[in-house]
């Protein structure tokens, strides 16, 4: 190592307002053991920082007797192994305050977890509860359109008598004249077998016997109430339902006659 | 030598050896104190502190560390940096300002007549601004080469270079005295 370089590099003046790293205080000292050069312009450096600060204030220091009589008041009253003992104290005190904040504010996150699953769960809940009433209220208000069509002043019902293909058969007509509809009651009719379908007939009795389609049953498999509204713009004596191949046929298998009944004339 | 046998005594609470280092090094210390807190009667105070922590941690210096002096300087100048922290000079600010030696520079002679009664003026009267100016930052505030660096904006590499020839400056002008 060449004294000079290391001298002139300033890591000396550094090393005097001790700004350097542990590991470069340690470096610096064994040279300064080493080398008598680095020693004494290390001295001669720390002189220059002496003499500055010493000139640095107009006041001088108190005398060193005042600094004794604080240091002797201070151990009468045995402050410094109180305050060791209190900073022990009080250092593990604050990690135990931390750790169980830690332990609680983990509780905390994880009852608010549990928390927010639970009102997952319970929304869903409500929102099919919701759905049901709403289902429930639409069939409600279903029924009821349907009771005060029926019970209408006008309306005259037709009950239709089972015939020889199914005479356990029976069914009935709920016909309003004035807005021309029918309501068919097929709550006793069996249910037809696929590739089948009731058909609706008015029927004129005189003076010959003409049937006139009314209308198909097509939704007979889906109508939980068997209930089905049709037109009728005919003046009826009487209505059938016969059993007819799906999509329903241009005049009555007599055959396949289920039910049968005529309007009382009055 | 000597200086080492009386620390030595220090750290044994020797008292004599403790007067003798407080005789050598006070007024040195209050001088640093009072670069950063610039009130004199609170410099004393903060100075009878800093000798009364270290004799109370007096095993905690170790001279493969470094300088005695060097030891007493760091403790008083993080004592001075905390008293301009704390609430009494909250509203204070110029006091975070390392502006001692550059406001010295900047006085006119007659000025300084009072105030300067152990020409600090005549010690760095050669300086230039830019040396004064490491020179506080590095011995009386602590900033470490890239600190110091940062904060006068020049490269790391020359704070080392400039800080000596500052300081040759001085010990020029104490030897012409």
């Amino acid at each position: 190592m060449d004294v000079n370089d290391y001298i002139a590099s300033g890591i000396l003046e550094l090393y005097v307002a001790g700004v350097l790293s542990e590991k470069e205080n340690l470096e610096v000292n064994g040279y300064a053991n080493q080398f008598p050069e680095i020693k004494e312009e290390i001295i001669a450096i720390e002189a220059s920082i002496l003499e500055l600060s010493r000139r640095s204030t107009n006041a001088e220091p108190y005398p060193f007797s005042k600094l004794m009589d604080t240091l002797s008041d201070q151990k009468e009253i045995k402050v410094l192994p109180l305050k060791e003992k209190q900073t022990e104290w009080t250092k593990y005190l604050g990690w135990a305050a931390s750790l169980l904040f830690a332990l609680g504010l983990f509780w905390t996150y994880n009852q608010n977890e549990a928390l927010k699953s639970e009102l997952e769960v319970v929304s869903k809940q409500n929102s099919l509860l919701e759905e049901q009433i709403a289902d429930s209220d639409t069939s409600l208000e279903k029924t009821r359109t349907l009771l005060n069509t029926i019970r209408e002043k006008d309306v005259s019902v037709i009950d239709l008598a089972g015939q020889d293909v199914s005479p356990e058969s029976y069914a009935k007509v709920y016909w309003n004249r004035a807005q021309e509809t029918v309501f068919i009651d097929a709550k006793g009719l069996p249910r037809p077998p696929d590739g089948f379908v009731y058909q609706v007939w008015s029927l004129k009795l005189s003076p010959t016997l003409t049937p006139t389609s009314i209308g198909l049953l097509d939704t007979f498999e889906e109508d939980e109430n068997k209930i089905f509204k049709l037109t009728n713009s005919n003046s009826s004596e009487g209505f059938g339902i016969t059993l007819e191949p799906s999509g329903g046929s241009d005049s009555p298998n007599l055959e396949q006659l289920f039910t049968l009944g005529v309007v009382s004339n009055s | 030598m000597a200086l080492d046998i009386l620390v030595e005594n220090f750290q044994k609470k020797d008292a004599s050896a403790f007067e003798q280092l407080y005789k050598m090094y006070s007024e040195n210390i209050l001088g640093v104190i009072n670069t950063i807190v610039k009130n004199e009667g609170r410099s004393q105070e903060i100075c009878q502190d800093v000798f009364i922590k270290i004799w109370n941690s007096s095993d905690s210096y170790n001279a493969s560390k470094g300088r005695f002096f060097t030891w007493i300087l760091n403790i008083a100048r993080n004592a001075a940096i905390d008293e301009i922290r704390s609430k009494s000079h909250k509203n204070d600010k110029k006091n975070f300002s390392a502006d001692y030696f550059v406001g010295m520079l900047q006085q006119s002679d007659e000025d300084n007549i009072d105030v300067d009664s152990k020409g600090l003026k005549n010690l760095i009267r050669n300086l230039k601004e830019k040396c004064v100016q490491i020179i506080e930052l590095i011995y009386f505030r602590g900033y470490t080469q890239k600190e110091a660096a940062e904060e006068l904006d020049i490269p790391v590499g020359t704070v080392k270079t400039r800080n000596r020839n500052c300081i040759s400056q001085i010990r020029v002008q104490m030897k012409t005295k």
